[in-house]
C-alpha cells in the first residue's frame, strides 16, 4: 500500500521530472549495425527512432535479436523497428505513468510534446523509482519527513535494486565535531522508521568508525545505504592505512596517543565493536593508501523489537 | 526509578536537564572507556563516569542512555554543556567517588542490564 509521503510524490511529480531528457536516438536510415554498437556501448534495452525531431518508432533488443535470427544483411533501422508507438507526455503525473506501465507491460515509454509530437525524453520504470527516491532524499536533508516507514517505501518499489544513500563527510582530528555524522545518521534512520534497536546498532558501529577517521586519518566519508532489507555502511579514508590488519582487529590493540586515551578512546575495542554490531563485516586497507570498511546490518527478519 | 527521584535521594546536581529528566532509569553503567560504554551499556542506563568532555553527549544520545553523572566533584566542560542542551541529554554531577555512587545506586535497586542478560 502506498502511504503518506510516497503517495504525495506520485501525484506531485510529473513524467518530465524523472525522465531522461534528450535521449540518444537513431534516424530511420541508420543501420542495424549502428544499433548494435549503441546497445553494446550503453546497455540500452531500446532506442527511439526519430525523423526530423518526430518520433517515428522504437527499436529494441528484441528487434535486434529477431533481425539476427532472420540472417538478414545489414539494413535500415526503419525496416526492423516497431512503428506504432505508445507514448507519455512530460506533464503526465507519475500515477498516470505507473498505470500505463502496468496495463501495457512495456518497459519504457518515449516522452513526446503534447502538440507536434516531438521527442523530448524517454522514461523507464527505474526512472520512476529513482526520481521518487531522489526527491525523498532531497527532503531528508531538510529533515521534513517524519513518521512514515521505510519498509512501506520499499514495498511499493519494484526493481532489482533500490537504495537510498546518505553521505556524511568527516573531518580528521576534529574532536569537537566528532560523532556528529553518527548522530545525524541515527536521527535520519529513526525518521525513516527503522527499528530503534537496529538504528542504535548502526549508529554505534558508525560512531566507532567515525572516531577512527577523526583519530587516525585526515578525514573521510561515511556512506549509509538504506536498502529494503539491510543498511550497508561504507567508511572510506585516504590514509595512512593499517599495516597489520590482523593486529588491528584484535581487542585491546591500539596505536592511539596517550592524550587520546585519556579522553576514554583508544581502548582497542572499536573494530571489534563494529564487527559485533554488524551482520557482515569487511575491512580492506593498504598502508600509505587508505582504508575501506564495509558493515551491513540486517533490518528484515529479527522478529519483534527487543527493547 | 525516576531520574528525578535518584537526584533527590543521592543529592545529585543538575547541569543540563535534558529531555529525559522525568524519565525512568532502567539500569546503570560505570565506565570511563568510550568503546566499553558503546559495547556494553543498555538503553535507559544511567552512566557514571569521570569523563567530562563533549564526546560523552554523543555516546549517551546514540545509546539512548537515561543520563550521565560525572563523579568526584568534576564539572562538565563548556562544550559538553552546549552539546547536551542541543541533544537533550541530562548531565548531572556528584561529589561522591564512582565506587560510592554506584554502591548507593545499587542499594536503591539500580542494576546493570547487561549482567542480568549474561546471568550472574
Ligand atoms: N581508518 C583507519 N586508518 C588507520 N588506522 C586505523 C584506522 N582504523 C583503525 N586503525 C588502526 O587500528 C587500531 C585499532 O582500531 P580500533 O579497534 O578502533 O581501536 P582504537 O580506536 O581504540 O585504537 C587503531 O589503534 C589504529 O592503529
Ligand atoms: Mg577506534
Amino acid at each position: 500500500m502506498i502511504v503518506g509521503k510516497l503517495q504525495e510524490l506520485v501525484l506531485e511529480l510529473k513524467v518530465g521530472d524523472v525522465m531522461t531528457a534528450d535521449p540518444i536516438t537513431l534516424g530511420p536510415g541508420d543501420r542495424m549495425s549502428d544499433l548494435r554498437d549503441l546497445l553494446r556501448a550503453h546497455h540500452f534495452s531500446g532506442l527511439p527512432v526519430v525523423d526530423d525531431k518526430q518520433l517515428v518508432g522504437i527499436v529494441s533488443v528484441e528487434d535486434f535479436i529477431k533481425f539476427l535470427g532472420n540472417g538478414k544483411d545489414d539494413c535500415a533501422v526503419e525496416e526492423e523497428m516497431t512503428g506504432v508507438v505508445q507514448t507519455l507526455y512530460a506533464d503526465d503525473s507519475l500515477t498516470h505513468a505507473i498505470g500505463r506501465f502496468e496495463s501495457s507491460g512495456l518497459g519504457r515509454f518515449p516522452v513526446v510534446e503534447r502538440s507536434g509530437g516531438a521527442l523530448v525524453g524517454i522514461v523507464t520504470k527505474g526512472d520512476l523509482i529513482r526520481g521518487m527516491l531522489r526527491r525523498l532524499e532531497a527532503e531528508f536533508h531538510e529533515e521534513e519527513i517524519h513518521r512514515y516507514r521505510a519498509s512501506h517505501l520499499f514495498e511499493d518499489v519494484e526493481a532489482d535494486a533500490t537504495a537510498l544513500t546518505l553521505r556524511y563527510d568527516v573531518a580528521g582530528q576534529d574532536f569537537k565535531r566528532a560523532g556528529e555524522a553518527s548522530s545525524r545518521l541515527k536521527r535520519t534512520l529513526s525518521h525513516l522508521g527503522i527499528r530503534p534497536d537496529v538504528a542504535r546498532r548502526v549508529a554505534i558501529g558508525c560512531y566507532e568508525a567515525e572516531m577512527n577517521l577523526v583519530i587516525f586519518t585526515d578525514g573521510g566519508t561515511i556512506d549509509a545505504q538504506v536498502r529494503p532489507a539491510s543498511i550497508v555502511v561504507e567508511v572510506r579514508d585516504e590514509g595512512p592505512g593499517i599495516d597489520d590488519l590482523e593486529k588491528a582487529l584484535q581487542p585491546g590493540y591500539s596505536t592511539a596517543a596517550d592524550w587520546v586515551r585519556e579522553l576514554g578512546f583508544g581502548a582497542g575495542m572499536g573494530l571489534p565493536n563494529i564487527r559485533k554490531m554488524g551482520d557482515e563485516f569487511d575491512i580492506r586497507s593498504t598502508a600509505g593508501k587508505g582504508t575501506v570498511l564495509t558493515v551491513s546490518f540486517d533490518t528484515s527478519e529479527a522478529g519483534d523489537e527487543t527493547d | 526509578m525516576k531520574l528525578t527521584d535518584l537526584m533527590e535521594e543521592l543529592d545529585l546536581g543538575v547541569r543540563v536537564a535534558g529531555d529525559t529528566l522525568n524519565g525512568e532509569v532502567t539500569g546503570g553503567y560505570a565506565s570511563d572507556l568510550i568503546s566499553d560504554v558503546l559495547a556494553h551499556a543498555t538503553a535507559g542506563d544511567l552512566w557514571v563516569t569521570l569523563q567530562t568532555h563533549q564526546n560523552i553527549v554523543a555516546v549517551a544520545s546514540l545509546k539512548d542512555l537515561a543520563g550521565v553523572v560525572l563523579v568526584g566533584g568534576r564539572e562538565p566542560q563548556e562544550d559538553t554543556l552546549l552539546k547536551a542542551e542541543e541533544e537533550g541529554v541530562p548531565i548531572l554531577v556528584s561529589r561522591m567517588t564512582a565506587f560510592e555512587l554506584v554502591g548507593r545506586l545499587y542499594a536503591l535497586g539500580i542494576r546493570s542490564a547487561e549482567l542480568e542478560a549474561v546471568e550472574v
